[in-house]
């Protein structure tokens, strides 16, 4: 059973290894939020592009952000998430 | 207009191009097709296929460098024998079971517009 994390993703709409993220968190019957950020405009592009370089400097994608930064991981690392979520 | 080309005919077609230099598509086809696909998408969405799996800026002249295949791609495929996506591996990679590479971005983040 997954640890009760705050979990966002931050995704592309068309980005296989965020594709492939989602999915293995939806398998583990993780909680999490998904922000497709190709899919946002304006303020609240700037807003995500923002705050996902605060904690991964690259700005790259797939971004999972746990519990306000306690746990950041960059990529689809199964064995990260694993670990980080207790999973 | 002229009809939007097909996943297949996308794969037909660079296969024919890239895989003479080296470049292989990935074998495993949970990743390439959909990229193709989402190459297709991006094609519709900005009028060039950007990489699927970075931020697009949403012109061609702020996206050159991410246009598929990206300027990025060899200096990958030299040091992790795939490109950022995993669209493209080296015939090495394609021989191992899994294929699936975890590649850093090498994108300068200021490349990306619009985050001030």
């Amino acid at each position: 059973m997954a640890k009760p994390c705050n979990v966002t993703l931050y995704a592309l709409s068309t980005c296989i290894h965020c594709k492939k993220t989602k999915q293995f968190l939806e398998d583990n019957d993780v909680q999490f939020k998904v922000v497709y950020v190709d899919q946002l405009t304006g303020d609240e592009r700037k807003e995500a592009i923002a705050r996902i370089k605060e904690y991964n400097p690259k700005l790259s994608f797939p971004t999972i952000i746990i519990d306000e930064g306690v746990c950041v991981i960059v990529g689809f690392q199964k064995e990260e998430i694993q670990e980080a979520l207790d999973i | 207009m002229s009809k939007q080309m097909t996943v297949e005919q996308l794969f037909e077609m660079l296969k024919k191009f890239q895989e003479p230099k080296g470049y292989f598509f990935n074998k495993d086809m949970t990743m390439t097709m959909p990229l193709l696909e989402n190459l297709l998408v991006n094609k519709e969405r900005y009028g060039y296929m950007a990489c699927p799996c970075r931020l697009p800026n949403g012109t061609f002249e702020d996206d050159k460098d991410i246009v598929c295949p990206c300027v990025y791609r060899e200096e990958d495929m030299k040091e992790y024998g795939a490109c950022f996506c995993g669209l493209y591996v080296t015939a090495e990679v394609n021989e191992r079971e899994d294929t699936s590479i975890v590649v850093p971005e090498r994108r300068p983040p200021e490349k990306i517009l619009g985050q001030d």
